[in-house]
């Protein structure tokens, strides 16, 4: 199999694009496809400062990888989650990757910092690991991105992540949270910006740049989210990409084209609703946040 | 050839020669959920593998984040 632009012998293969890559020519397909997304959506302008969510996996170190090669102003930030070993093989390999590059990396640790870990959410909510993770995410990384004064907090979610939050929604027909669904959420009072430059390129593509770059990732699946619903979601399209290649891409990107300028008035709306936690000032529509609630019950 | 595989990790020993695709299909892998990586480099499809090779076979697929 030869490389579609230089014809060297090639190392990957995707399918969707009904093409071959050399080395060479597979990362600048990636850079492409991350400079696409940010000139399409407008996620980032050349002199802001972004801030950008590390797991230690294969697709958080690669967008903050591609950044850093764009030449942005890109800090990481762990977050700690308290998830035994596996926590602290991954922050591991985020200060490892961080060291090789000269690049810096916050670490917010939630046992240390808020008294909790994720599996005591999970026991105290009732609810699936992944819920009580998420909310944590979503809350802490905007106020290390607010505190430390950067512009942008850019996250790693992949095509395949968004196609499968995509079906999830669309499974149940949750408007809210389809309305929600942007490469790019603007920045509002007590909001970062938030974007996802990996929308264009699939997991595999990501895990390829990491072993094509020599960066290493945990590879291991977090234990917490053993047969979680996005990771059924995620089998049953690749089943469907297997026999029809661009199938994932189409179906995600397609609803950004043709869906979402439909649902801006949902959005709008929802944002219309935010006000303030009266705990800890953080935007929120409930006079007491879902983060400070899952604190409170933790506690 | 012997295949490391992850998830629970484990290795096992196929024979060879065998083309990647097979070789993804024998184990009753998805190619769209996996790398196959010989030695450190990664490989396409097509390509032919033979006994003594030292293959990983990375899974791809993580997930759990809910946002």
């Amino acid at each position: 199999m030869r490389c579609r632009r230089c014809t060297q012998p090639a190392i990957i293969e995707i399918r969707r694009h009904r093409a071959s890559f050399c080395t060479e020519c597979f990362l600048h397909h990636c850079r492409e496809q991350v400079r696409r997304a940010i000139d399409k959506h407008r996620m980032i302008a050349p002199d802001e400062r972004v801030l950008v969510a590390i797991s230690g996996g294969k697709d958080s170190l690669a967008l903050w990888d591609i950044l850093l090669d764009l030449d942005y102003e890109v800090d990481g930030v762990y977050l700690g989650l308290g998830i035994d070993d596996y926590s602290k093989e991954s922050q591991g390999f985020a200060e490892r990757y961080a060291d090789s590059r000269g690049a810096k990396l916050h670490v917010v640790d939630i046992p240390t910092e808020h008294g909790f870990a994720i599996p005591d959410a999970a026991r105290a909510t009732k609810r699936v690991p992944c819920s009580a993770c998420g909310l944590s995410k979503r809350h802490l990384l905007n106020r290390a991105a607010i505190d430390g004064g950067y512009d942008v907090l850019a996250t790693g979610h992949n095509l395949d992540d968004e196609a499968a939050v995509l079906f999830g929604n669309v499974l149940q027909w949750h408007v809210d949270y389809l309305a929600r669904q942007r490469p790019t959420l603007p920045a509002a009072e007590g909001f970062a910006r938030r974007v996802k430059p990996l929308i264009r390129m699939g997991e595999r593509e990501t895990a390829a740049y990491c072993v094509v770059k020599r960066i290493d990732y945990i590879v291991e699946e977090c234990p917490m989210a053993a047969g979680n619903k996005h990771l059924r979601y995620k089998e049953v399209l690749n089943q469907i990409e297997e026999r029809t290649p661009g199938a994932k891409a189409t179906f995600y990107l397609q609803f950004l084209n043709e869906m979402l300028p439909h649902l801006d008035n949902v959005a709008e709306e929802e944002r219309a609703q935010v006000g303030t936690c009266s705990r800890c000032g953080a935007p929120s529509s409930q006079e007491i946040c879902a983060f400070c609630k899952l604190v409170e019950k933790v506690g | 050839m012997l295949v490391h595989l992850h998830n629970p990790k484990r290795d096992v020993e196929v024979p060879g020669p065998l083309r990647v695709n097979d070789l993804v299909s024998h184990l009753g892998l998805s190619r769209e959920a996996v790398l196959v990586i010989r030695g450190d480099s990664l490989v396409t499809g097509d390509v032919r593998l033979e006994d003594g090779d030292d293959i990983e076979i990375r899974p791809v697929i993580s997930g759990g984040a809910s946002d």
